[in-house]
C-alpha cells in the first residue's frame, strides 16, 4: 500500500463529493430542460467512468463501484433518518431494522422469481397493497372519532394487518401456479425470469420493499412514537435487535428456508446497476426535498421545534410524527433493496444493531436538519471508512479490521469535540438551498384584516 | 435543534376527557397477560423443579442487570445522557479481574504475605481485593471518560454527547479486541475461589464434587448467594449515600435543577464526576461477579447486558434506585422465562416488549415520579 494509492483514494473521495455537489447544483436550475440534461450528464459521467478503461483497468474498479453503490443505499437510509431525527426530532435507532427488512424482502422476491417461484412477488405485492388499503380505510374511520386510545388503534390495525396477510397468502397460492411455468428453473430460466421482465420485477421488488418497511414502521411507530424521545430511541434500538434476531432465525422461527438464518442468504441476483442506484438516489433526494419544502415539511419541523406550540397551531402531532417515520423507513427499505441486489449476499451481521449507529453518526456528522450535509457525509464516510481506512490498514495483518474500528471512534470523538453541531451545520447546497418556499407572486402590502385567508387553511386538520 | 433534544418526555397517550373503545386495547393487553400467565402456570404445574431453576437463573441475571442499571439510572437522572460506554466499563471490570487473577495471582496475596492465615480468610480477603481493584480501575476509567469525552460537550446539543458515548463504547470494545490487549476471542475465566453448588433436597445441602445429584432437584451456586448479598448491600449503601449524605443531597439537587444547584454553591461538575464514578464502581463489581458466574468473557460482553440494564432502569423509572433494582429483576426473570418456555433467540425481544408495554401504561416507569410540566 503505497502513497500513490492513498493519494488516488483521496482524489476519488474529493471527486465524488464534487460530483454530488454538481448534481445538486444542476437539480437546482430553474429550467426543466437544463435539469433533464444535467441529470443525464450526471448519470453519464459515472457510467463513463465505470465503462471506459485507461490502460487496461477502469478508473472506477469493482471495489470503487461497490463503494459507490454502498454510498447510494446508505444515503437513502441516512436521509430517511435525517427526516425522522433531524427534521422531526424523533431520536430513532431503528433505521437499520427497516434497512434490513427492505433488503430481505426485495432479495426474497427476486430470489424466488429466478428460481421459478412467483409466490414471493405476488404475496408481497398483494399484501402490501391490501395492508395499505386497510390502513388507509381504517384511518379514515378512526379519524372520525376523537379520543380513541393508541393501544386500541394499534390493536385494530394489528388485527387488520394479520387478516390482510392471510388474504395475501391465499391470493399468492391461487395465482402463483399459473405464472410459475413461465419462469423456468434456476438452470433454465424461462421467458419471464430474464431480460426486461426481470428488471420490471426488480423495480417492483424495490417498491414493495420500501412500502413494506413503511407499513411495518407504521404498525411499530403507532404505539412507540407516543413514548418520549430517548425512550423512543431505546425502543427503536430494540426493534433493530428483534429484527436482527428474526433474521438470524429466519429458517427456524420464520418460515423462510431460503434465507438460511445466520448462515446468510446467498444467490441473490446482482441486479443493481448504476442506472437503478442513480434513479432511486435522485428520486429519494427530490421527494425528500419537496416534502421538506411543502406545508407538511413545515408541520414536521414545527413538531421538532415545540410540540405544544405545534399542537396549539392545530398540527396533529401524532400523525406528523408517524408520517415522517414512515417516509424515513420507506427510504431505508429502498436503500436496503438496492444494497441487497448489489452485494448478492445478505448476512444478519450486516444489520447488527451495533452498525445501526452508523446512520445516526452520519446524520449528526453532516449536521442535523441538513440534507446536503447528510449526502456529503455519507459519501465521505463510505469512501473514508470502507475505502481509505481499509486500504491503509490492509497490510497490517489480522488485526486490521479491528484497527479500523479503533481509528473510527477516535476520529468520531475528535470531530465531535471540535464541531459538535456537525461538519456542515445546517448549510444547504444548490438544489436544497432554499428550503422555505419563496413566494411566487410579490406579497402585497398586508391589508389589515382579521385573518389572512391563505394561512388560516394551513394546519387545520 | 437544541430544543428538540431537550424536550421533555411528556406522555402523549390519548387519554382525553372521554376515551372511546379503550376496552379493545385493554383487552389486547389482557389477552397477552393471560397468555403469558397460562404458559408460566402450565409449566409450573408440569415441572416445578425446572421452574425453580429458571427462576433462580433469572434472579441471578436480574442481579447482574441491577448492578449495571444503578450506574445508568443515576447518570441519566443527572445529565440525561444514555451512557452507552457504561456496559463496556462493566466489561473492563471483568477483564481487570481476569488479569489480576491469571497474571498476578492477586487472589492469593494474603497467603503469601501472612503464611499462617486459614484458607477461608485468604479466599475472602483475596477475592475482595480482586473485586476492589476492578472497582477502582473502573472508577478511574469512568472519570477519565467523563472528563475527556462528555465534559467538553456539556453545553453542546445533547446528541453530540450521545455520539461521543457511542464512540467511547466502540473504542473500548474494539481496542480491547486487538491482539495485544484482550484479543477478540472468548476467554475462559478462572474463578478466584472454587464455586460451590448447593441443592434443595430436604433443606439446603452442599453438592460434593464427583457425587451425582439425588434426582431432579433445584440447584444454585455460591455466586448466587454472593450476588444477593452484594446487590442488597449496594442498594442500602446507595440509599444511604443519596438520602443521608451531603454529596447525595448535592446529587439530587443537580438532577432536579442544574443551574439552581450551581447557584446554591454546589460544584456541579464534581457531582457529575462523582456520579459517574459511583456507577462505574458498581459496574466493576458486577463485571467481576458476572465473569465468575458465567465463567467466559470477551470484549463485547458488556453491550447487551448494558442495553438491557438501561431498559431495566427505564422500566423501573429512571432516576429511582429501588426502581432500577425491581426493573432489573423483572428483566432477568422475563428473559429467563422466555428462554425456558418460548424460544431462546427471542430473549432479547421480550425485554424491549416489556419496555414498550410498561411505558405505554405508565410513561414514567414503575417507580418514577410523574414528570413535572416544564415551561
Amino acid at each position: 500500500m503505497g502513497l500513490i494509492d492513498i493519494f488516488t483514494s483521496l482524489v476519488k473521495i474529493i471527486a465524488v463529493l464534487a460530483y454530488v455537489y454538481g448534481l445538486l447544483w444542476v437539480l437546482g436550475k430553474s429550467s426543466r430542460w437544463v435539469k433533464i440534461a444535467g441529470i443525464l450528464v450526471a448519470f453519464g459521467i459515472i457510467q463513463l467512468v465505470i465503462t471506459v478503461n485507461i490502460g487496461g483497468s477502469p478508473i472506477f474498479n469493482g471495489f470503487d463501484l461497490g463503494l459507490l453503490f454502498q454510498a447510494c443505499s446508505m444515503t437513502m437510509v441516512a436521509l430517511g433518518l435525517n427526516l425522522i431525527y433531524g427534521f422531526n426530532g424523533q431520536f430513532s435507532l431503528g433505521q437499520y431494522g427497516f434497512y434490513g427488512i427492505g433488503a430481505y424482502t426485495a432479495a426474497d422476491i427476486t430470489y424466488r422469481w429466478i428460481n421459478g417461484d412467483a409466490r414471493g412477488l405476488i404475496v408481497v405485492l398483494s399484501g402490501v397493497i391490501i395492508v395499505g388499503l386497510m390502513i388507509f380505510g381504517l384511518r379514515q374511520i378512526i379519524h372520525r372519532y376523537r379520543g380513541i386510545p393508541v393501544l386500541t388503534q394499534f390493536t385494530l390495525y394489528l388485527v387488520g394487518t394479520i387478516l390482510a396477510g392471510i388474504v395475501a397468502v391465499y391470493i399468492g397460492r391461487g395465482i402463483a401456479p399459473a405464472i410459475n411455468p413461465l419462469l423456468g428453473t434456476n438452470l433454465v430460466p424461462g421467458a419471464l425470469a430474464q431480460g426486461i421482465p426481470l428488471q420490471v420485477v426488480f423495480f417492483l421488488a424495490i417498491i414493495c420493499a420500501g412500502v413494506f418497511a413503511a407499513e411495518t414502521s407504521f404498525l411499530f411507530g403507532l404505539p412507540v412514537l407516543t413514548l418520549g424521545s430517548d425512550y423512543f430511541g431505546i425502543a427503536t434500538l430494540g426493534f433493530t435487535i428483534v429484527v436482527n434476531t428474526l433474521m438470524l432465525n429466519s429458517d427456524t422461527i420464520l418460515p423462510f428456508p431460503e434465507m438460511k438464518g445466520g448462515r446468510g442468504m446467498i444467490g441473490i441476483p446482482k441486479l443493481t446497476t448504476w442506472f437503478w442506484a442513480f434513479v432511486f438516489l435522485v428520486l429519494v433526494i427530490v421527494v425528500m426535498r419537496n416534502i421538506i419544502r411543502s406545508s407538511s415539511g413545515r408541520t414536521i419541523m414545527s413538531v421538532r421545534e415545540d410540540e405544544v406550540a405545534a399542537r396549539a397551531m392545530g398540527v396533529d402531532v401524532a400523525d406528523t410524527k408517524l408520517i415522517s417515520f414512515m417516509v424515513g423507513s420507506l427510504f431505508a427499505g429502498i436503500g436496503g433493496a438496492i444494497y441487497a441486489h448489489y452485494i448478492g449476499f445478505l448476512s444478519p451481521n450486516t444489520f447488527n444493531f451495533l452498525l445501526s449507529f452508523n446512520p445516526l453518526i452520519i446524520v449528526v456528522f453532516g449536521g442535523l436538519g441538513s440534507m446536503s450535509g447528510t449526502i456529503a457525509a455519507t459519501f465521505g464516510w463510505t469512501f473514508f471508512l470502507e475505502g481509505l481506512l481499509r486500504n491503509l490498514l490492509g497490510t497490517m495483518g489480522t488485526d486490521a479490521p479491528t484497527w479500523r474500528y479503533v481509528l473510527y471512534p477516535v476520529t468520531l470523538l475528535v470531530v465531535m469535540l471540535i464541531r459538535p453541531q456537525g461538519l456542515l451545520g445546517t448549510t444547504e447546497w444548490g438544489f436544497l438551498k432554499d428550503i422555505l418556499i419563496k413566494p411566487r407572486v410579490k406579497p402585497q402590502v398586508a391589508a389589515p384584516g382579521p385573518i389572512a385567508p391563505a394561512e388560516s387553511q394551513q394546519g387545520l386538520d | 435543534m437544541q430544543k428538540a433534544s431537550v424536550s421533555t418526555t411528556a406522555p402523549t397517550l390519548a387519554h382525553g376527557p372521554k376515551t372511546r373503545l379503550a376496552w379493545v386495547g385493554q383487552g389486547f393487553l389482557l389477552i397477552l397477560a393471560v397468555l403469558a400467565l397460562y404458559i408460566v402456570v402450565r409449566n409450573l404445574i408440569q415441572d416445578p423443579v425446572q421452574f425453580g431453576q429458571i427462576i433462580i437463573g433469572g434472579l441471578q441475571l436480574g442481579f447482574v442487570y441491577a448492578l449495571i442499571a444503578l450506574g445508568y439510572t443515576m447518570v441519566y437522572g443527572i445529565v440525561k445522557l444514555i451512557n452507552f460506554a457504561h456496559g463496556d466499563v462493566f466489561m473492563v471490570g471483568a477483564f481487570v479481574s481476569f488479569f489480576s487473577v491469571t497474571k498476578f495471582n492477586l487472589e492469593s496475596w494474603p497467603a503469601v504475605v501472612f503464611p499462617g492465615l486459614p484458607a477461608a480468610v485468604v479466599v475472602v480477603i483475596g477475592t475482595l481485593t480482586v473485586i476492589l481493584l476492578s472497582m477502582i480501575v473502573c472508577t478511574v476509567l469512568a472519570i477519565t471518560i467523563e472528563r475527556v469525552a462528555y465534559k467538553p460537550l456539556r453545553d453542546a446539543p445533547r446528541i453530540a454527547a450521545l455520539i461521543t458515548a457511542i464512540g467511547v463504547s466502540f473504542f473500548l470494545e474494539y481496542f480491547g479486541a486487538l491482539k495485544f490487549v484482550f484479543t477478540p476471542e472468548f476467554i475462559p475465566y478462572p474463578s478466584p475461589f472454587t464455586v460451590v453448588t448447593f441443592y434443595i433436597n430436604n433443606g439446603i445441602q452442599m453438592m460434593v464434587p464427583g457425587k451425582p445429584l439425588p434426582g431432579h432437584v433445584v440447584t444454585f451456586t455460591s455466586i448466587f448467594v454472593i450476588f444477593i448479598v452484594a446487590t442488597l448491600l449496594v442498594q442500602f449503601l446507595l440509599q444511604y449515600l443519596v438520602h443521608r449524605t451531603k454529596i447525595g443531597i448535592a446529587m439530587r439537587a443537580t438532577s432536579f435543577d442544574k443551574p439552581a444547584a450551581r447557584l446554591m454553591g454546589i460544584n456541579v461538575d464534581q457531582v457529575i464526576s462523582f456520579t459517574f464514578a459511583v456507577g462505574a464502581a458498581f459496574a466493576g463489581l458486577g463485571g467481576v461477579l458476572y465473569a465468575i458466574a458465567y465463567s467466559s468473557i470477551w470484549t463485547q460482553l458488556g453491550i447487551l447486558p448494558g442495553l438491557k440494564a438501561f431498559v431495566a432502569a427505564v422500566v423501573g423509572g429512571i432516576g429511582s434506585i429501588p426502581g432500577a433494582f425491581v426493573g432489573a429483576l423483572i428483566m432477568g426473570l422475563a428473559e429467563n422465562l422466555t428462554m425456558g418456555y418460548i424460544s431462546t433467540p427471542m430473549r432479547d425481544a421480550v425485554a424491549f416488549t416489556i419496555l414498550i408495554l410498561v411505558l405505554l401504561i405508565r410513561p414514567t416507569g414503575l417507580f418514577g415520579e410523574p414528570e413535572k410540566e416544564k415551561a
